[in-house]
């Protein structure tokens, strides 16, 4: 079956079995790997990816459901080649991550949390990133990293303070 | 955790997905495929085509009439959870949502799928059941409703007709001045699947009597229970911890709860008589403090 799929800004007209879910093929026909796949039924969340702006497991939906809306991979969430969104850089800081397998779907949901709420409590941030689950780190320095980042990015583009 | 293999079909309108259920042999409907995908993926579930009906326009709204909220079957959970409409006018299944699944789950998620699940925990069925919403739907033939506390037969099994689709729930919209809400749920982690829980929706009059009650449980028996001797042991009174005490005990006596792995049959007749009295209180507070507004 003939699909166009948008992912990081780019168009892909694909022929694909309907059966094929939209995280096998953006791994095994887009290459991109940044999606993880990690229990493929909706579980462990290592395959989130932003579906017009929302996160989404790509487990469970099959890239035939898909043409048409925005999809933003881990891929597409850096500002440039070989830089890291204040996100990335977050995590990177804090080392909100041990062995990197939630790591992407991680950073995606708190992309999508710091979208429509810089000032995000402890207890909203734990909420965004419930659906994704980590075995190494314990969650305590995934929270420090994205709270690290909201503030960040509440303080772009602002004049420095003067001494 | 491969599906087996099916055809995929993309209707443009209701009519046209009713002829299709009809024609085909081992058709499921999808629209956000956040049950049947898994239950696809561990080939529990092996249709040989899947009909999507995500995008069709006709089943994707919310809508005020007169008395009533009707919300179409496709809506996406997280459209129905922002809605500003469904915050003044239904504030039990606004303060439910946030209890269905993780926000990922409800970002594509829809009203009508999780009624046509028909999961015993599922917190929409438990709302639709408590405010005695109605089920719209169709198959080729004709249009037909049917009361929620009728729809759903049993886990994961409801009264919808092989070839029918479910096109849109309606919620009855209370009049009252004077209305408040309780949501009450215990899970082993936050979203994940409710092991007890319980939704109130009480309006009081000028004087702080009870003039309107629903009560009903989720997860405990097969399918959403309203509690209607509740109601008619507090309707009149000003609700008193004792009393709902009592009344929940009398109503759950006589219910066979089920039981799991997770929580044992006596575990949840006890959980729903703490969650059913907090849902209760909580309702019965909010409708204290509104002031001729309808409680969020």
């Amino acid at each position: 079956m003939r699909v166009d799929l948008t992912v990081n800004g780019q168009t892909h007209a694909l022929e694909i079995e309907p059966r094929m879910s939209l995280l096998d093929c953006l791994r095994e026909r887009l290459l991109l790997t940044g999606a993880h796949a990690g229990c493929e039924h909706g579980v462990c969340g290592a395959c989130t990816v932003l579906i017009d702006g929302a996160p989404a497991r790509s487990c469970l939906i099959f890239a035939v459901q898909a043409d048409g809306y925005a999809i933003t991979t881990i891929e597409g969430v850096p500002p440039g080649p070989g830089e890291l969104s204040p996100v990335q850089d977050a995590f990177c800081e804090s080392h909100g991550m041990q062995c990197g397998y939630c790591t992407p779907a991680m950073i995606l949901a708190a992309h999508a949390l710091l979208a429509g709420n810089p000032t995000p409590t402890r207890a909203e941030i734990v909420e965004a990133i419930s659906g994704n689950i980590c075995r190494c780190t314990g969650y305590a320095q995934i929270v420090e990293a994205i709270a690290l980042a909201a503030e960040r990015l509440r303080g772009r583009n602002q004049p420095a303070a003067k001494p | 955790m491969k599906p087996a293999a099916f055809e995929y079909a993309r209707p443009a309108s209701l009519d046209e997905t009713c002829a299709m259920l009809a024609s085909a042999e081992d058709a499921r409907l999808i629209a956000g495929g956040q049950t049947l995908v898994p239950l696809m993926a561990m080939r529990l579930a092996r249709p040989k085509l899947l009909v999507d009906i995500a995008r069709i326009p006709t089943l994707t709204f919310v809508r005020e009439e007169a008395d009533a909220i009707v919300i179409g079957a496709a809506t996406r959970q997280c459209v129905v959870e922002h809605d500003s409409t469904v915050r003044a006018q239904l504030p039990l299944l606004a303060k439910a949502m946030p209890f269905v699944g993780h926000a990922p789950i409800r970002s594509r998620g829809t009203i009508g799928g999780s009624l046509a699940n028909a999961d015993p925990a599922a917190e929409i069925a438990l709302v639709a059941v408590t405010l005695r919403a109605t089920s719209i739907c169709r198959d080729v033939t004709r249009t037909f409703d049917v009361a929620a506390s009728e729809f759903f037969l049993g886990p994961m099994l409801t009264a919808l007709p092989a070839g029918a689709c479910l096109v849109a729930v309606r919620f009855p919209v209370w009049c009252e001045e004077r209305v408040g809400v309780g949501f009450q749920e215990v899970s082993a982690r936050a979203s994940d699947f409710a092991f007890a829980s319980a939704a109130a929706q009480i309006a009081l009059d000028e004087n702080g009597i009870c003039r309107r009650l629903e009560l009903g449980i989720g997860a405990i028996t097969p399918c959403p229970l309203r509690l209607d001797g509740v109601a008619k042991a507090l309707i009149g009174t000003q609700v008193e911890p004792g009393s709902v005490r009592a009344a929940v005990s009398a109503a759950l006596a006589t219910i066979e709860p089920l039981a799991d792995l997770h929580a044992s049959a006596e575990y949840r007749r006890r959980a729903a008589a703490t969650l059913a009295a907090r849902a209760v209180a909580e309702a019965y507070a909010a409708a204290k403090a509104a002031e001729g507004a309808h409680a969020r």
